[in-house]
């Protein structure tokens, strides 16, 4: 599936490069290189399946987009009854809504965009195997368009920021990081398992309570600061900790805890990367094992 | 000057492994025992399907033998398509064509071999792929256009003219699941007809939509062809195989079997098919069909001059003619042929109508029953034939053989036949030739005043 662009020279002298367009089909073995400019040329192909996503989503249904915000309200709502009223959790100071929602709205879109792109090729299964376009596309897509909900969810912590009279900081501009992480730790998850799913299909029935899990694996009903300081780099290679407190310090304005940071950005940074080439590495059985 | 070569395809093979059966356990312990281990087998039962190293290096020596579990699903298939073919790809069901078609569209990669293809390539395995239920047929268009690897500047150019040949205009807005499923393949097939490709490889997407449609379909590919277009296309439907292609390949069991002019390999596929020729004979009466009371000798279908012929023309006639043998007296026997399709469909049947055997026993010994149908009555393609020898009761028979023999009718395009001075397609499972009569009313000037 190597597509061997027709040398440099040809490219130049001849004025229909396409007719020298030679792709070369032969048996792939082992680790490939990413092709970076195939996805480029289908760059439209993602915006209109995003763009499908989104629109298919929330057809036919009554609220339409308030879904996407009624979502993460109904959350906030109960874990500040159970977490913040009932069990009394320490958030350094913070009301506990002001404290969640800035957990779990960034948290509601990377479970959903990691459950459906884990999904995207055993869902896609009939698309793959009668059209050919750079695979990658599939555990992407979604968390593309989920970035749309989380956009307008995003309208919650404005809301709640207002209300508990919290101003702008300078760490505002750290944000463009975690954002940064917040779109790669789903695409790198997404990529990893979407490639076992499409040969074990065990993945689609431990993805609910794996998602159920990594709620509490990050500080996103407590607050990090109550993890002991022994467990501490452990705790922080999840890089989901690293989105979570990054946010909540961009947001709230609080001290950035780098120390949670540094090595969750290093885990995501090997999430997907890794990700990508082995889905690569894998993206050649997909149609075969369907 | 010959043309450039746009495909080449050297030994290229693919393999499956179909997985295992399950075991089947006979104690319950047994069961238990599997249960527990269950998971590590079917790691490596799931894993099996897709690890074939040992298969990439070895197969020097096109060993093809489909060993335990696995399939060789194309073995060796080497083959050169020049610019501006259209090749036609035919074979059987589990012949390889779409594992072919597959492996060029990129969809998978072979196992062994290599192919190389210059030029812009476009697959369309399917109409409609990625269409979606919910969006609106103009969504649907670019979706599609998008899928199939048009770029959006692209589509908006041409999409006047996609919903144009489409001819759903008054729809474009609505919700393609409010389409019928006619409306939903046109719009899709004129997306894909849209498609501006060097080679178009197309798999058997013409068994959609209805007759004018089709045609519409045929002439645009046709045109695609003619444009210096490479067409590579798979298909069961020989009419148009044989309309569209100039040169057929013609697939068996991974294996090119036949590679030429299209007319000579589509009548030797069909011909070879179900080992049928116009002429079946059974010279051991012992093992012949039928039963003690009578039994067939021989099939065949023969000409107007009473040769046996393969290929009719449509003006002429054709006989159909049945040996057998009475072995008892005194029954009543009914000599009856029937005539499908080459798409499976029943002609018709007919029962031995000749006024001096109605309603007669017949004596011991041997009797050939010919029927003829008549010139200017059946349609273009193969025909396969039945004979059976029924019984005066309703569902008494002493023997049928089904498809025992095969003919070909052919519309030379001459004159005195149905199709009078039209050049279109005939479509239809006959093609009688009518008695037409116009009358012409001359318009009467001064009424409408």
């Amino acid at each position: 599936m190597n597509s061997i662009g027709s040398n440099f020279f040809q490219n130049w002298i001849n004025t229909d490069a396409s007719k020298n367009n030679i792709t070369v089909i032969k048996p792939i073995k082992g680790w490939q290189i990413i092709n970076l400019k195939e996805l480029w040329d289908f760059r439209d192909l993602f915006l209109f399946l995003a763009w499908r996503d989104i629109k298919v989503l929330y057809a036919q249904t009554i609220l339409g987009f308030s879904w996407a915000l009624l979502q993460p309200l109904i959350q906030i709502i109960i874990f500040s009854i159970v977490f913040g009223k009932v069990a009394k959790v320490s958030t350094d100071g913070i009301p506990y809504v002001l404290f969640s929602s800035a957990a779990i709205i960034p948290w509601t879109y990377m479970s959903q965009s990691m459950s459906v792109s884990s999904q995207s090729l055993v869902l896609g299964q009939h698309m793959l195997g009668k059209i050919y376009f750079p695979r990658m596309i599939f555990p992407i897509t979604p968390v593309l368009s989920k970035l749309v909900d989380f956009s307008i969810s995003l309208l919650i912590i404005v809301g709640v920021a207002i209300y508990f009279r919290v101003y702008p900081t300078f760490n505002l501009l750290y944000l463009p990081i975690f954002l940064f992480l917040l779109i790669i730790i789903p695409a790198g998850v997404g990529m990893w398992l979407s490639s076992m799913a499409i040969r074990f299909r065990d993945v689609k029935l431990a993805m609910p309570f794996v998602i159920h899990i990594l709620i509490y694996t990050a500080p996103i009903v407590y607050s990090a600061s109550s993890i002991p300081d022994t467990y501490r780099f452990i705790y922080s290679l999840n890089p989901i900790v690293a989105v979570i407190e990054g946010f909540r310090s961009c947001l709230l304005g609080t001290t950035m805890p780098w120390h949670f940071i540094w090595p969750g950005i290093l885990t995501a940074l090997f999430l997907f990367i890794g990700g990508a080439f082995y889905f690569k590495r894998m993206e050649r059985v997909f149609v075969d094992v369907i | 000057m010959k043309k450039n070569i746009t495909i080449k395809a050297e030994k290229l093979s693919k393999c499956y492994r179909i997985g295992l059966k399950d075991k089947i356990h006979d104690s319950v312990g047994g069961a238990i025992l599997d249960f527990i281990t269950s998971p590590l087998e079917n790691y490596r039962k799931y894993r099996s399907l897709y690890i074939f190293d040992d298969k990439y290096d070895q197969n020097k020596d096109d060993d093809f033998d489909d060993a335990d579990d696995i399939i060789w699903a194309l073995k060796g298939i080497s083959f050169e398509v020049r610019e501006g073919e259209v090749v036609g790809i035919i074979g059987r069901n589990g012949a390889g064509k779409s594992t072919l078609l597959k492996i060029l569209s990129k969809i998978t990669i072979p196992t062994t071999g290599r192919a190389k293809i210059r030029g812009r390539i476009s697959s369309l395995l399917e109409v409609g792929t990625g269409f979606h239920q919910e969006l609106t047929g103009r969504e649907n268009v670019y979706l599609n256009g998008t899928i199939l690897g048009m770029r959006k500047t692209e589509i908006s150019a041409k999409f006047e003219e996609i919903v144009a040949f489409s001819g759903v205009e008054k729809f474009i807005d609505t919700p393609v699941k409010r389409y019928s499923s006619g409306m939903k393949v046109r719009l899709a097939f004129a997306v894909a007809a849209h498609l501006e490709p060097e080679i178009l490889l197309i798999d058997e997407v013409l068994a959609v939509g209805d007759a004018q449609f089709q045609k519409k379909c045929i002439n645009k590919m046709e045109d695609v062809g003619q444009q210096g277009r490479t067409v590579i296309f798979v298909s069961h439907n020989m009419p148009a195989v044989t309309r569209l292609c100039q040169r057929v390949i013609l697939l068996e069991n991974g294996r090119i079997l036949m590679d030429g002019p299209s007319a000579e390999v589509v009548s030797s596929y069909l011909h070879s098919e179900k080992g049928i020729s116009t002429c079946r004979e059974w010279p051991n009466l012992h093992r012949a069909p039928g039963n003690e009371s009578v039994r067939l000798c021989a099939v065949r279908v023969i000409a107007d001059d009473g040769q046996t012929s393969d290929t009719f023309d449509i003006r002429k006639p054709v006989g159909i003619e049945m040996e057998y043998e009475v072995l008892q007296p005194d029954h009543i026997m009914l000599p009856y042929i029937t005539l499908t399709n080459e798409n499976g469909t029943r002609i018709f049947s007919a029962v031995d109508l000749d006024p001096d055997w109605r309603g007669r026993c017949r004596h011991c010994g041997r009797y050939v029953s010919t029927a003829w149908i008549s010139g200017n009555f059946l349609s273009e393609g193969i025909h396969f034939v039945g004979a059976a020898m029924k019984s005066e009761a309703r569902k008494g028979r002493y023997f049928y053989e089904r498809d025992a023999i095969a003919f070909r009718i052919i519309d030379t395009l001459a004159e005195n036949t149905a199709r009078g001075d039209y050049g279109g397609r005939l479509k239809g499972v006959v093609r009688p030739q009518l008695k037409w009569d116009t009358r012409y009313h001359q318009k009467q000037a001064n009424r409408s005043l």
